[in-house]
């Protein structure tokens, strides 16, 4: 059974990467580019309807949404590797909590900074500087939050890392990069070593090494 | 007293163009002797001297102004170094690159000791300092129709980019992060495009290319935007207007644009 994983140079994807590599899985890659809208393709469509990346392959079983792909492996894979789910009913609600809190909360501000300070530029436009204080207010707000419970925790479900942690990489490193705002996470001390620790594990130094989007 | 040193006036073409009647006046070129070309670039440290100064490019192929100036080098069959500016870790904002371009923008260029930022200003140079090489990029003949040439690549900077750049944002950008794109932003901005394609359909039923008969800067600048453009659902403003459409393929297909666009798959 071939576990194949599409268009991994990009941070949503490296979500679903980063678990394969933590549970030791072998798995095989699919480029998709989206600067030209391959994934707009016919053939891409079939597999993902809304034309979104990334898609997990399974053999015979697709799976999308990269939280979802992450919960899949963790749950599939749970005997190998780190388990990244928790080992109760009740460390297992806490992590789906933060994983959600990551999707409604963290990330749409921090993508909206993201879009405007490290994409637009590529077209030649200027940022919405607006758009880019209230996202950044907003992202303050969320990891006052952070900081309150990773003092209290070493990880955000408790004090075994998770996918929960685990799903804050990809759009955090744009954070602490490109964008020019680590301060953000440096300035509150719980944070920062929680982001110390995550963002050195081998299996993410090994995407960042071998997925590297090139802009 | 300063004296002005002149090179010898010299005739960039002797014919005129066939859409408008011009005067046939040498076009005269003043060459400060402060820019001459440098033909020696003695690097420090372990490189010996070198003949020719490598025009060196700033900036990522990701990046539509970058593209526009590797175009220019391409088309005029220049050699160059490019150099990637790492800008995952923020690189353009810090120095050395705020050297180059106060405005932490790319590209820049570097040829010997002449230091250019702003894309259109440097393939405006680049037309320049290198017309006898490569393809010509301007209109042949009098100042008149050299004069249409700067008419078009204004309405590529002020009229087409600004739109095109934000539509293609929208689509591309946002589409990449599964973010769904503001239909009535998109809808807004493609009925602006549409104003500007109706005319660019009328010029180019009269005019195989937009300033002349050649394959100009006024083209090329528009093709970063384009190529973005094509790749996403608002190609249909492009394709449904016959005239746009003929132009589009014709300066999409050309050898220096495709080595441009082979830049990205690296």
């Amino acid at each position: 059974m071939v576990l194949t994983i599409y268009a991994p140079l990009f941070a949503s994807s490296k979500r679903a990467v980063v678990t394969l590599i933590e549970k030791g899985l072998e798995f095989e890659t699919v480029n998709v580019d989206l600067l030209k809208g391959e994934q707009k393709n016919p053939e891409y469509i079939a597999i993902q309807p809304f034309g979104k990346i990334p898609v997990l392959v399974d053999g015979d079983y697709k799976i999308f949404e990269s939280r979802a792909i992450m919960r899949y492996i963790a749950e599939k894979y749970r005997s190998q590797g780190p388990d990244l789910l928790g080992k109760t009913v009740e460390e297992r609600g806490q992590v789906e909590q933060w994983l959600d809190v990551e999707a409604t909360s963290y990330h749409p501000p921090l993508l909206a900074l993201t879009l405007n300070i490290v994409f637009a530029p590529l077209m030649g436009l200027v940022a919405d500087e607006k758009v880019i204080k209230e996202s950044e207010e907003k992202l303050g707000e969320v990891l006052d939050v952070y900081e309150a419970q990773l003092s209290k925790n070493e990880y955000l479900a408790g004090d075994f890392v998770s996918l929960a942690d685990l799903a804050h990489l990809p759009f955090t490193e744009y954070l602490v990069g490109p964008i020019g705002k680590a301060n953000m996470i440096k300035d509150r001390k719980h944070v920062s070593a929680w982001w110390d620790k995550i963002s050195n594990r081998p299996a993410w130094k090994e995407v960042s090494e071998k997925f590297a989007l090139p802009i | 007293m300063r004296t002005i040193q002149r090179r010898l006036p010299f005739f960039t073409h002797s014919f005129s163009s066939p859409h408008l009647p011009c005067i046939n006046s040498p076009s005269l070129l003043l060459s400060s002797p402060s820019h001459s070309h440098s033909t020696f670039n003695i690097r420090s440290k372990s490189s010996p001297i070198i003949m020719a100064a490598v025009i060196k490019v700033h900036g990522v192929p990701m990046s539509t102004a970058t593209m526009r100036v590797l175009a220019a080098l391409y088309e005029k069959d220049l050699q160059f170094e490019l150099i990637p500016v790492d800008m995952r870790v923020g690189a353009h904002k810090q120095e050395p690159y705020l050297s180059l371009n106060p405005f932490g923008q790319v590209p820049a260029l570097q040829d010997g000791d002449l230091t250019l930022f702003e894309s259109r200003a440097i393939t405006s140079y680049i037309a320049e300092e290198y017309s006898d090489k490569g393809e010509k990029l301007t209109c042949p003949g009098c100042k008149k129709v050299k004069a249409t040439t700067k008419v078009w690549v204004e309405v590529e900077g002020q009229q087409f980019d600004p739109i095109a750049s934000k539509i293609a944002f929208e689509r591309i950008f946002k589409g990449m992060f599964g973010m769904t794109t503001d239909p009535a932003a998109v809808k807004d901005l493609e009925d602006k495009l549409v104003k500007v394609l109706d005319i660019y359909e009328a010029r180019l039923a009269k005019s195989p290319f937009l300033a002349c008969d050649c394959f100009t800067l006024a083209d090329l600048h528009h093709l970063p935007a384009i190529h973005y453009l094509m790749g996403t659902d608002s190609k249909t403003l492009f394709e449904s207007r016959p005239k746009v459409s003929e132009w589009v393929k014709k300066i999409t297909a050309r050898p220096a644009w495709s080595k441009v666009v082979a830049l990205q798959k690296q």
